[in-house]
This record gives C-alpha cells, structure tokens and sequence, in this order.
C-alpha cells in the first residue's frame, strides 16, 4: 500500500503571507503514493491554507510546490494539469443548489474530460454506490441532508479520477450523528488505495487510518509523526498543550 | 525544568520561526498594483483604456469647473473670454433657485423652516431620539412648517404661486412621503384583508397608479381634479399636485409594506391569538411595528425616487428645482449658462439622494434606526 | 356586514362624482365619449414611423404616439441590458479601476433625476452640434448637425427579399448548430465551437446572398438645400436624446442588479469549480449564470416597466411619443378623461405583457439544469 519511494506532493520551503501577515512558515512535506497524511493544529494554525495551496486555491509567494511532476506555478496550464490529478472537498460541502445531485457529479467529467453524457451518468452512479447514496441520485442538494451533501460531495471529487484527495475539515460542519457516516466513506477510501491528506480534528479516525500526523502551529509544521508515537510520545511542548485540550 | 510524556521521554520546548517579512511584490503599493490593477494582459489592457480615458476627460472637467471658471459676486454676465464656468450665474440666480419667486422681504420664514428641518433631519441621521418620539415629531412637522412658508393666522399670507425652487420640491417630496405612508399602510392592510370587496378594491387601486407613469397622474389631478368636485368647490393647482403625488407615492409603498408584511411569520399571529389578543390589536401592535422596521431601507429608497420624482411638476406649470433651473437658463439677460445651471441642479440633487440613500445603506448595516 | 357598508360608501362617492363630472363637463362645454377620435387633427408630428399628415385624424395621431412609444421602449430595453450587463460585470471585476469607474457611474446616475439627465443630454446634442451647413461628416453620407443625425436611406430593389429569407436561412441555420453541438456533446462528450459557428452562419449565409443578387439596396443620401437636409434618413436629437437618457439611467439600475445577483453566487461555489478543474468560462456559464439570473431577473422586471412608463418624459424635451401627443389633443379639444383614460390602458397593457414575458423567463431559469 505505502510506496515510500514514490513521492507524489512535493513541499519545499513553502511561506506564504495574506498581505503582512507570514501565514505559512518554510513548510517542508512530501506525501508519498497512497500514504495517508492528518494534518491537525488549533485554529489559526495554517492547516486549511496548507491545502488550499496544494491545488492552488491560495497562492503561494515563495518556495515549491511539485504535485504529480508538475510544479505549480502561476501558468494556467500547469495549474490545470495540477487540479485535475487532485480532488478536494471542502468543510461547507459547496454543491451546486441548481443542479441535481446526478447532474452536480456528471458536470465536469462531461466538460473536462469530455465524456457523453450517458458514459458520465454511469461513472456517477457507480461512485454514488460507493459512497452509498444511490437513492437520492435526482434530488437537489438542498433536499439532503449535511452527512448526505457530504458524501456527495466526495463522489463528485472522485469522478475526476483524482491521484490525491484533500479533505479540509470535511466534518467540521456536520451534526455529530453524521460525522461517523462520512469518515466511514473515507476510511473506505483509504483502504481502496487512495493517497489522502486530510485536515481534521477527529483523532479517532487519525489513530485508526493515518501513516503520519502533522501537527501544525502558528504556520509551521511543530512535529510529524507515526499514530502511535504521536499521541503517547509528543516531542514538543506545544503538541502536548494541543492534544491536552483534545483528548 | 524537564516535563516527560506518557511514554516517559523528555519534551522539548518549541522554538517558534520569527515572522517574515512578505516579500516585496506581494505586499505595499507594488502588490496592491499587480493585483488590483495588472493581475493579467486584458486587466493591463483595460487599466491603460481608463487610464487614457481619465486623462483625456478629467482634466479639461477640472479646469472648466474650477480652475478657469469664474467665481465673483458681481451681478453682470461673466466676460466671454473667461473659457471656464461662470458661477456668477449661479449666485446671483441663488435665490430663486432656492425658494422661487418667494418675497424678499419674508424670506427668513423659508430660512427658518430650512434650518428647523434641516434640524430634525440631523437627528435623525445621528440617531439620538427614540424611534417613537422621532415618528412623532416627523408626523407632525408639516404642518407648522406649512404654516411658516404659507402665513395664514394673523402672519401675512403669501400666494401659492410664488413658491418655487428647492423649497417646492423639498415641500412637496417631504409632504407626499408623510402623507402617503400611513395611506400606503392601509392599502397594504386592506390587500390582504379577508373581504373580497376591500381587498379587490385596493390591488384594483394599487396596481392601477403603479402601471402607469407619474406624468398621466399629475396631468389627472391637474386636469380631472377640478371636473370632479363639485361645482364652485376649487383648489388651486400646488394642491392638486400635492395629492397626485401622495396618491401616486402610497400605492408604491404599500408595496413595500405589504413586503414586510409578508415576512412575518404566522406563528407571530398565531401566538398573539392565543393570548386572547383582537385582529386590530395584533395589526397594529405587533404585526406592523416589525414589518415597517424590516422595510426601513426600501422606505428610505422610496423617498430618494419620491424626492427625484417631484422634478416632473415643471410638466404641470409648477416651478420647482429643476423648473426654476431651466427658467434661469432661459433668462434673456442671462443665455448660454445651460450647463453651470444643470451641473449645479445635478450636484445638489446628487448631494441630497446620495446622502439619504448612505443613510438607508446604515441603517441596513446597523440593523436598527 | 362591513362589507356591505364599504360598498355602500363606494357607490355613495362613485354617484357623486359621476354627478359632479357631468355638472362640470356641461359647464365648461366639454364633449364626452370617444367621437373626436375621429376628428381631423390639425397637428403636425415631427417624428413618426409611419407615414402621417395633419389631416389624419386625431385617432391615428394617438396610435402614432403609441407606436413612438413602444418604439423607444423596445429599443430601449434591448440597449439598456446591454450596456447594464456591462456596467454590473464591471462592478464585480477585480480590476479596481474599473470597478471604481463603473460604481462612480451608478451613483451618479441613479441620483439625480431622469428629466434632468434628459435635458443635459437635449441641450448637449442639440448646442454641441454644429448648424446643418457646418454638418460634422465622420463618414461619407454621415452627417451630424443639430437638426438630427442623417444618415443614407436604404431603398430596396429587387432581390432584396431573398436577402431578408437569407438573414432569417442564418438566424436558423445558427440555432441548428446550437442544437446540433448541445446533441453531440451528450452522445460523444466532443465540443465544438458552436457559438462562432453560428455567428458565421448568421454572417455568412446573408453575405453570400448579397454577392448573389449583386447588393439589391440603393443608398438615398441626405443632401444640403438651402439650410436644411432633404432625404436620407433621419434620427431627430429628440429622440436621440431620450434614448441616451433613458438608456444610461435605466442601465445603472439593470447593473446593480447584474453585480448583486453575481455577488449572490457563494465564494464555496467558486471555490469547489475551481477544484474539479473547471475553466473560468465553464464557471461562469454553468454555476454563477443560471444562479445569477434567478436574483437578477424578477429585479430587471421592475426597471423594464419603469423604462417604459420612464418614456412618458418624452413630454418635456418635445419627443412626440404617446403623453406628447395625447397633451397636445387635450390642448386642442379638452377631453382630458377620455385621453388619460386611454394612456392608462395602454400602458397598462405593455407593462402586463412585459411582467408576463419576464415571469415566463424566471420561470425557466427556476428550472435550468446542465
């Protein structure tokens, strides 16, 4: 499962500034083919923002970003390339409220990929299996409920046939009787194989799925370790502090 | 002092990386012009288009304005070598354009009832009376106002047909909200009342006077009102046109009460009902009070279009603003000064509108008075 | 029973008025009812679209009105959308110039009032211009001078009608391609560039029917005699005037509700587009357009009937549109009621065909899918 020589996110020396404000500090990650990366901090820290660079939602001012061979720079085409390999789903879930739960999925395999429509329809239904939503398959977003809309939205991300999956914060947003629903279709997700980097504070899932933890603070990366070492034996001050509060 | 983790090793104290400064292109005037005004080749592109654009129209507008223009008190027409504007014009024709053809003599009464009005429309924007006192003293300011400007009661009267100026168009706009918001309030009550004839009665009305343009209403009071009453009954035209425009003002806004009314939940009735209130009582208490203070904004938006609409009057022989406006421009003493007389008409309106419209924009903002 | 007494008050107030109107109407020698409709009018208009003489009846002089009338409101709405697409696009642009210069027009014009901008824009066009012997001639033919724009007057000649079936053989043509491209798409996931498509065929179809029938129109060009212009074809500053006045006024209205229902569209929306990879065209046209129209169409309803009932201010600058008209025969004759009662009909009418047209529309975006 884990291909420790294959790296497929590169960071290096990654700051980033909102105006003044030194909001990533000199970041350094790789994230190898099928590994599972949490990234946790408190609020503040960096971690959305982390992610958000990857497949360039933010931009970033300075150091390297290679996803899958190519390097983000601020030429479209690269960052076409780049998000085409990448998938991410977001903590306010952000389907489209006029179109159909079928067509939110079909949408951009139709008119990126270049699929017919049938061909598309199939792919969405397969995913909605997976994710295990079939029935709601013609309703609107605004009919379903948050775990739903969640677990939609994941579906969407991977009929793109992403490398990668972000998640930032996908059950932040969730009454905590759907969260389990949700992290269910991920941990699935993880066992199929698929290289994850998932911002989140549910350390129940991170003990029971992640290769690596990243804790971040204040925009660096504090400390990265192995679930097991991670929550018994934290390096640092700060990690203890933050996993005091959480645990 | 050593703290150990659970599994017994040693925890070391993080060191935290100061905090950097942004490099420079991203951040100061640099940054701020990349990303606002070059950020891609058509942003560039369109930025140069303005850019050409404004200097090819501001300058010439400042120097006709300001810098070549003729700013004396004199009373004779400006010299014609002068190529800037001639504001002469405008200070000499100054008092007719503020209150018309209104006796020199008098004029500290339109003085006076501009700087009480101008009064409580201060307080208002600043917000330090209670919303009731201030409805109150809003409801009950026309009248000695009127008073003032029209004599009557042992104060010498002045005739209708000399007022004129902003004093007419700030008259008329003030009198037609005032009036027409409780009016518009019961249209609004009676479009959704249960009784088929009232509640016909009203749309019929409402959607009539909002179909068609203000024009065909102040030509129908100025023209049918006076074959309808009956006969040796009759008003002078100021009067007819002051109903035309609060006819034609209530049916707009109680469009935007019914709007409001709209918003409140039936729950709020049910709930009133229950506790044994009458239909009226709930109306009047609890239902409108929070629908008027939802639709506040639109109201405000209201006056602004009422206060814009008044300029129409000049169609039916009354001089206000814009009217004594065009009448100074066509001063045989005075031709040529077409465009210092609408560009300062179009500055004082602007002032006006823009200034009740901010004010309605914080309200919004605020969420309350 | 209340209901009862409010009907009661009504036919009391209805009965005297009617009473009052008849006693007055008598007193003042007024006729009543419809009859002077057909009555020879007397009155010459200076600009109408079909062809008149003062000895038309008063009836056709009406209709003329009307006819400028809608005339200016359906030309009107059309440019006004335009240009306030334009404007409210410009207000969401991140370009802050831009942004800036189009917020500076909206407040501008949407504060100060209507007849004013129409006598700034009258005055302009009408003293900006030279006298007709002086025209300014940007192009051959073209002449601009106080009087109006004159341009050359198309005189068709035979052959001319297969060019109009050859305009309308393209507008198809063009929406033939449209289908054609949405149809492909869905069996076989291909694109084609269907929009420049259809703009050639519109294009080109009509061309190649031109060079076919060797360019069937003859030109009539306005000519100076003495001190005016004779022929040709003429657009009066009065009509320009309002056009541009109500076209720029109505239009930071149209553009306010264009960046509101653009501004309505969540940043999350963008946000996920972006990361499935979707271009910005893609964006625009599939998730902010259809979400969009829904703020920006029931809001556009209102400023198209204010445009229309706006053209009635074609009174003050001496366009001679429906109110025009209509106050120069209460002038002459005095039947006021019959004249107001008339304009409210009409206008009633176009603003309840406009509503009906525009629900019609927001009932559609209600439903837009793919």
């Amino acid at each position: 499962m884990n291909q420790l020589n294959n790296p497929i996110i590169e960071i290096t020396n990654l700051n980033k500034w909102f105006g003044n404000f030194h909001v990533l500090k000199n970041i350094n990650m790789t994230i190898h083919k099928g590994e599972i990366i949490v990234i946790c901090g408190p609020s503040g820290s960096g971690k959305s923002t982390l992610i958000r660079c990857i497949n360039r939602i933010e931009e970033h001012q300075k150091g390297k970003i290679i996803v899958a061979g190519t390097e983000l720079t601020g030429k479209m085409k690269n960052i076409a390339d780049v998000r085409r390999e990448v998938g991410m789903v977001f903590q306010t879930f952000d389907l489209f409220p006029h179109l159909t739960v079928l067509e939110n999925l079909t949408l951009a395999p139709a008119w990126i990929l270049k699929m017919p429509q049938k061909k598309a329809e199939e792919l969405a239904m397969t995913l909605l299996k997976r994710v295990q939503i079939t029935d709601q398959a013609f309703k609107m977003p605004g009919q379903l409920s948050g775990g739903q809309q969640q677990r939609v939205a994941i579906a969407r991300a991977l009929c793109m046939n992403p490398k990668i999956m972000l998640f930032d914060e996908p059950t932040s947003a969730l009454d905590p009787e759907m969260v389990k629903e949700v992290l269910d279709v991920i941990k699935q997700l993880a066992h199929d194989g698929m290289t994850m980097c998932v911002v989140t504070h549910e350390m129940g899932f991170a003990k029971q799925v992640a290769n690596r933890i990243l804790f971040m603070d204040q925009g660096e990366i504090v400390e990265e370790n192995h679930p097991d070492k991670f929550f018994i034996s934290p390096k640092y001050d700060r990690t203890q502090q933050f996993l005091s509060q959480i645990i | 002092m050593t703290t150990l983790s659970d599994a017994g090793i040693e925890i070391q104290v993080f060191k935290p990386m100061p905090d950097l400064p942004a490099p420079l292109e991203s951040v100061g005037i640099i940054g701020w012009l990349k990303g606002n005004l070059f950020s891609s080749k058509i942003n560039s592109l369109l930025t140069f288009a303005a850019l050409f654009f404004l200097w090819k129209t501001l300058p010439p507008l400042l120097s006709w304005t300001i810098i070549d223009a003729t700013w004396s008190f004199s009373s004779h027409p400006c010299p014609t070598e002068k190529t800037g504007a001639c504001w002469t014009f405008i200070f000499v024709k100054f008092r007719v354009l503020m209150v018309g053809l209104y006796p020199q003599e008098l004029l500290w009464r339109p003085i006076l009832t501009f700087v009480i009005f101008g009064g409580v429309c201060v307080l208002t924007a600043l917000r330090v009376l209670q919303t009731k006192l201030l409805i109150t003293l809003w409801f009950f300011l026309p009248l000695p106002l009127f008073f003032l400007i029209n004599g009557g009661m042992g104060i010498e009267t002045v005739e209708q047909s000399l007022w004129g100026g902003l004093m007419l168009s700030t008259g008329l706009a003030a009198i037609g909200i005032i009036m027409s918001i409780p009016l518009g309030i019961l249209l609004a009550l009676g479009r959704r009342s249960s009784m088929v004839v009232v509640k016909s009665l009203c749309i019929g009305i409402i959607e009539s006077i909002r179909g068609v343009p203000l024009i065909t209403i102040l030509f129908m009071a100025s023209v049918m009102l006076p074959i309808f009453l009956p006969q040796g009954m009759s008003i002078n035209n100021l009067l007819r046109v002051q109903i035309g425009i609060i006819l034609f003002s209530s049916a707009y806004i109680a469009e935007v009460v019914r709007g409001g009314l709209q918003a409140i939940s039936q729950g709020q009735i049910e709930a009133a009902s229950s506790l044994g209130l009458k239909n009226w009582t709930i109306t009047c208490f609890i239902v409108l009070p929070q629908a008027l203070r939802h639709v506040i904004p639109s109201l405000i938006g209201r006056c602004v279009a009422l206060f814009k609409d008044t300029s129409l009057v000049i169609i039916v022989g009354l001089l206000d603003f814009l009217g004594m406006i065009k009448a100074s421009a066509q001063d045989p003493d005075w031709l040529g000064y077409d465009a210092e007389a609408y560009v300062f008409c179009a500055l004082i309106y602007w002032i006006i509108c823009f200034s009740m419209s901010q004010y309605g924009k914080s309200i919004e903002h605020h969420n309350q008075w | 029973m209340l209901q009862a007494a409010v009907i009661g008050i009504i036919l009391y107030a209805a009965h005297g008025l009617l009473v009052n109107t008849q006693a007055n109407l008598e007193a003042r020698n007024i006729a009543s009812g419809f009859g002077f409709l057909s009555l020879e009018s007397g009155m010459p208009i200076s600009n109408s679209l079909l062809p008149y003489s003062p000895a038309d009846s008063y009836g056709f002089a009406f209709f003329i009105g009307i006819i400028n009338t809608l005339y200016v409101a359906f030309f009107g709405i059309i440019l006004a959308t335009l240009i306030g697409i334009l404007i409210g696009v410009a207000r969401v642009s991140n370009n802050w110039l831009i942004s800036k210069l189009a917020e500076i027009y909206v407040e501008v014009l949407r504060n100060i009032p209507l007849l004013l901008t129409l006598f700034f824009t009258y005055t302009i066009a009408l003293a900006a211009l030279p006298i007709p012997k002086k025209s300014l001639m940007p192009f051959e033919g073209f002449f601009l001078n106080n009087r109006g724009i004159y341009l050359p007057r198309p005189i068709p000649e035979s052959g001319f009608l297969i060019v109009c079936l050859a305009v309308l053989i393209g507008i198809i043509a063009a929406f033939m391609i449209h289908w054609f491209a949405k149809r492909l798409h869905r069996e076989t996931g291909r694109t084609i560039p269907s929009f420049t498509l259809g703009l050639i065929a519109m294009v080109a179809i009509p061309a190649i029917a031109w060079w076919l029938t060797r360019g069937p129109i003859a030109w009539e060009f306005a000519v100076l005699k003495g001190f005016n212009f004779q022929g040709g074809l003429v657009i009066r500053p009065e009509f320009s005037a309002l056009m541009i006045g109500l076209v720029l006024y109505t239009a930071a209205f149209i553009g306010e509700n264009v960046r509101s229902g653009i501004q309505s569209v969540d940043m999350g929306q963008i946000n996920s587009s972006k990361a499935l990879g979707l271009t910005t065209g893609l964006t625009m046209r599939k998730v902010i357009l259809p979400q969009a129209l829904r703020v920006i169409i029931p809001a556009t309803t209102n400023d198209y009937t204010s445009l229309v009932k706006n053209s009635s201010l074609a009174v003050a600058i001496g366009y001679p549109d429906m109110v025009s008209i209509g106050g120069t025969i209460i002038g002459q004759n005095d039947q006021a009621i019959e004249i107001i009662a008339m304009w409210m009909g009409v206008y009633m009418t176009i603003n309840l065909m406009v509503s009906m047209i525009m629900n019609w529309l927001n009932a559609k975006v209600q439903h837009i899918g793919r």
